[in-house]
């Protein structure tokens, strides 16, 4: 009993502890480093009869997670630090993801049903000759990667450029970056895109080399995941802990003022923006080589929306509470989706509206509460007070 | 299109069969040698037997030239009794007695043999049951069948039809046999004046046997009259420019009728957007409820499905709006003030109606019954219809919308939704019940997102995700015409019901789709506040 208890009381210092900015962030990246080494261990070294054997399917789990994980973080870094939802982030998630399925399929050569060692199978089907411009070079790794990133980032800079520039903001953002997501899906599910239409990209066999379905190359997978999801969440952390970080809580807050003093926001806006979108793509690319397949259903809007539900169940805000976040809500879909399927989105649509009304920062916002005002009150906390007690400037704009 | 207008001829036909043609038990006495001997000709024999059964039996023989005309007649080899034959769904063959319709019963395969067609006899029957239309027809069936005798200009065809113009007053029917006429004389005079005049009478017609005609005559290389064959490309150009015309009046049509569903989709949306500055994302789901009402009132009155629509209006509005009110009082009454809140919650409750609606009817699309008023077209000329449902929408989008600017300009609650829509907290001080004031806008705007369900449930699948493919849709619209404001949404509507079907025919559908969405993205940048800003203190 005694045991119990003090368990629970040192779990709830550990979590007390996490929503400080410092040394939080330093346990949440220790427990994750440690994890997944454990979990990689115990997989590739302990035999499967073992108790504590970690299945591959597990490894991949969790390596899957990972990446829906930085995907929230980069959701998290422009929404909860600089207000911007944008629903169309599985958007760059998807395109990073084609960038690196392109790579995995050129990987396949004449291992493919038809046997063509230039063609991927989806384009003998359709008859065409040759690979189409754009696939040339896809099959390097650094350049896939490259374009990986490139394609996305451009798009996160035109758009973003497009759309801070002329001042567009709240929901009109919203929507447009729904409609750029819904745009892509559209244009992904045709044939002629030369992307494998409604299928997509599938049938991958090895990656640098390594088969993707050996047990080393699976647990590499989610240690190199688990290494850049780390990087990208103490890169992230500099910069809102920065002076850069300030400016951009402070356009969060009152655009209108940051601007009176002379911040150029819209600069801002669209390079945390492109940040952002770049973090996403890095998920995508990691999620595909794990997952073995990607289609233009990860342009679907819903995809997009949900990644925003995992970021406000975490604690917007908090790039700690985006991973968590994201990680607990996975899980839970996971485990609920194969006990009853239809009650997913029944789940889902609940934690939409219960965390939107009731728990607007939250579960960071709930340590919050228990965790007594003696640290002091997070920037993000603050902010939701001060929007909560008068109409913000959003409101006001929608209104006219 | 020839095959459709007799195919439909034929199923109106059957209906007459079996009405008029109960009383009457057994074929005609009259023709009963002719029928026998109908049995026993020979296929080459058959088409003078024919000739002679319409010149005896005339109207009274039509289905028996159907049955022919369809492969279903048959005869008895022991009694020599025709009859018409079907498949079951057993694949029993069930006999049937051609001129009453009265079931013979089953049929064993070795007691009938098939009275055998060929492809000149088909096209001989035909024939026969043009000039039987043009007899003894409706107006409509007598223009059908002139319009399929202008595919074959017999001699025997043009002396029925100067027979029907001596007797018949119709204006349009006549116009139509002087067209035939007209193309006998290009094709069998040799006088260039007679033939130049019958080109100018077939010049500007649509239909398709003048246009191939004429292009014949162009093309030929044995007709030597050059001033012939000016006359006949002139003729052909003036034919293509109206079609090209009717065709863009055609895309125009199905453009505004796409242009009325986002128009139904969006204004409700327009409504609660403008004057709460809530995002509901439930409104494709609102959509989707009073699609479904449309399907659970016809459930309960399968026996009145003509009227089924008329009670589904005021249902649909009564289901979604009582939804709308309840998801406003539920939740985004608690989300004063903050949009973004309000767009994921509003998200969260669409999900859940998609899965309830799954739940309960199932995944799959229903059926619904387009009652008979709403279906067939008016066909304007060979090129042109317009299909009666979608005017029917038309209409009734534009009867909605201007019932919602009467609400708002001329009632009590249209007055406090203004005043709170410009500044609520003056509109609260003046002694709007604002709370209210929200409910009854939130309703009203889900009320109408119930009633575009209704009409959409005629032109598109009813099933859980019907929703979800409007909602960006009607968002375009809003933010496109501008936010708040009525006249922008019908004229965002509009405007991008017709870009998309004008796009459609050079780029593909789903392109099109994409090329209208990314313009919009680029006009935001351009007026963010939509083509009509609200102006005034209230807009900033």
């Amino acid at each position: 009993m005694s045991a119990a208890r003090k368990f629970w009381t040192s779990l709830f210092n550990l979590l007390t502890e996490l929503r400080q900015p410092g040394r939080g962030s330093s346990w949440l990246v220790g427990i994750l480093l440690i994890t997944t080494i454990a979990m990689s261990a115990a997989n590739l070294l302990l035999p499967a009869d073992s108790p504590l054997y970690v299945s591959t399917y597990t490894i991949t789990l969790m390596g899957k997670y990972l990446c829906f994980a930085m995907l929230a973080m980069a959701v998290d870094i422009i929404w909860g630090y600089c207000g911007i939802l944008s629903l169309g982030h599985g958007a760059f998630f998807a395109l990073g993801g084609y960038g690196m399925g392109m790579y995995l399929m050129r990987q396949i050569g004449d291992r493919g049903v038809y046997g063509n060692p230039d063609l991927p199978d989806f384009m003998v089907f359709l008859n065409w000759q040759e690979l189409p411009w754009y696939w040339f070079g896809m099959d390097q790794f650094w350049f896939a990667v490259l374009m990986a990133l490139a394609v996305p980032g451009l798009l996160a800079f035109v758009f973003g450029w497009l759309a801070f520039r002329s001042r567009v903001t709240g929901v009109y953002l919203s929507i447009m970056t729904q409609a750029l997501t819904y745009a892509l899906m559209l244009a992904f599910f045709r044939n002629e895109m030369g992307f494998g239409g409604n299928n997509g990209l599938t049938d991958f066999k090895d990656i640098l080399g390594f088969d993707l379905q050996a047990d080393g190359t699976r647990v590499a997978l989610l240690l190199v995941t688990t290494l850049l999801l780390v990087i990208a969440f103490l890169s992230s952390r500099a910069i809102v802990q920065s002076r850069l970080g300030r400016v951009i809580v402070a356009v969060r807050d009152t655009e209108a003022r940051a601007r009176f003093l002379g911040y150029r926001t819209e600069r801002y806006k669209v390079w945390l923006f492109v940040y952002s979108a770049l973090i996403a793509a890095v998920a995508g690319m990691l999620y595909v080589p794990q997952v073995g397949i990607i289609n233009p259903g990860e342009f679907s809007p819903l995809n997009s929306i949900e990644v925003v539900v995992w970021v406000a169940v975490g604690g917007r805000g908090t790039l700690y509470g985006a991973i968590v976040g994201a990680l607990l809500v996975n899980y839970a879909k996971t485990r609920l989706t194969a006990i009853m399927p239809d009650a997913w989105l029944f789940a889902l649509g609940a934690l939409f509206v219960i965390v939107t009304v009731y728990l607007p920062s939250g579960l960071a916002g709930l340590l919050q509460r228990f965790g007594g005002q003696q640290n002091g009150k997070s920037a993000s906390v603050e902010a939701e007070r001060e929007s909560s007690n008068k109409p913000s400037i959003g409101m006001r704009e929608v209104n006219a | 299109m020839k095959q459709l207008l007799l195919s439909g001829c034929l199923l109106f036909c059957l209906l007459l069969v079996s009405t008029t043609w109960a009383q009457s038990e057994s074929a005609p006495a009259a023709v009963d040698g002719l029928l026998q001997q109908l049995t026993e000709a020979s296929l080459r024999e058959v088409g003078s037997v024919v000739e002679q059964l319409e010149r005896t039996g005339g109207e009274s023989m039509r289905p028996l030239f159907e049955t022919m005309l369809a492969g279903d007649l048959y005869y008895h080899r022991q009694t020599g009794a025709l009859m018409a034959v079907d498949k079951n769904a057993e694949g029993d063959r069930i006999g049937r007695d051609v001129f009453s319709g009265a079931d013979l019963g089953v049929q064993s395969r070795r007691d009938i043999k098939k009275i055998r067609v060929n492809n000149r006899l088909r096209g001989q029957l035909r024939d026969t049951l043009a000039r039987l239309d043009l007899r003894h027809g409706s107006t409509a069936e007598q223009r059908a069948a002139v319009l399929a005798i202008l595919d074959e200009l017999t001699e025997q065809n043009m002396r029925l039809l100067q027979r029907v113009a001596d007797t018949d007053v119709n204006g349009e029917l006549r116009e139509l046999i002087g067209l035939a006429e007209a193309m006998v004389q290009l094709r069998d005079s040799s006088d260039r004046v007679v033939r130049i005049a019958a080109i100018e009478t077939m010049s500007g017609r649509l239909e398709n046997p003048v246009r191939n005609q004429l292009r014949r005559v162009v093309n030929d290389e044995r007709e030597s009259d050059a001033a012939v064959k000016a006359a006949a490309q002139k003729a052909l150009d003036r034919i293509d420019g109206r079609m090209a015309f009717f065709g863009s009046m055609e895309q125009l049509f199905f453009g505004l009728s796409l242009g009325s569903v986002l128009l139904l989709a969006g204004i409700g949306l327009a409504i609660t957007f403008g004057v709460m500055g809530v995002i509901n994302m439930a409104h494709g789901e609102m959509i989707m409820l009073g699609a479904y009402t449309t399907y659970v009132i016809q459930q309960l009155m399968p026996n009145a499905i003509e009227y089924s629509l008329l009670v589904a209006v005021p249902a649909a509005f009564l289901v979604s709006g009582s939804v709308g009110v309840a998801i406003e009082r539920g939740v985004i009454r608690h989300l004063q003030g903050r949009p973004l809140e309000t767009l994921l919650a509003t998200f969260g409750i669409s999900l859940i109606l998609q899965q309830a609606v799954r739940s309960i009817f199932s995944p799959l699309n229903m059926q619904v019954v387009t009652p008979a008023w709403m279906s067939g077209s008016l066909q304007i000329n060979p090129v042109f219809s317009i299909t009666f449902n979608r005017f029917y929408i038309l209409l009734f989008a534009l009867a909605v919308f201007i019932s919602l600017v009467m609400i708002l300009k001329k009632s009590s609650l249209g007055l406090n939704v203004r005043a709170v829509s410009q500044n609520r907290n003056m509109a609260k001080a003046m002694g709007v019940r604002t709370e209210l004031v929200d409910a009854m806008t939130f309703g009203l705007g889900s009320g109408i997102a119930g009633v575009a369900g209704v009409a959409l449930s005629q032109l598109t699948n009813v099933g859980p995700n019907l929703g979800q493919s409007y909602i960006i849709d009607s968002f375009m619209v809003v933010v496109f015409g501008g936010v708040g404001n009525l006249l922008g949404t019908l004229v965002g509507g509009f405007s991008l019901g017709v870009a998309n079907k004008f796009l459609e025919p050079a780029t593909g559908a789903v392109l099109a789709n994409i090329i209208v969405l990314l313009c919009l993205i680029l006009f935001i940048q351009k007026r963010p506040k939509g083509l009509f800003p609200q102006r005034g203190r209230a807009a900033e």
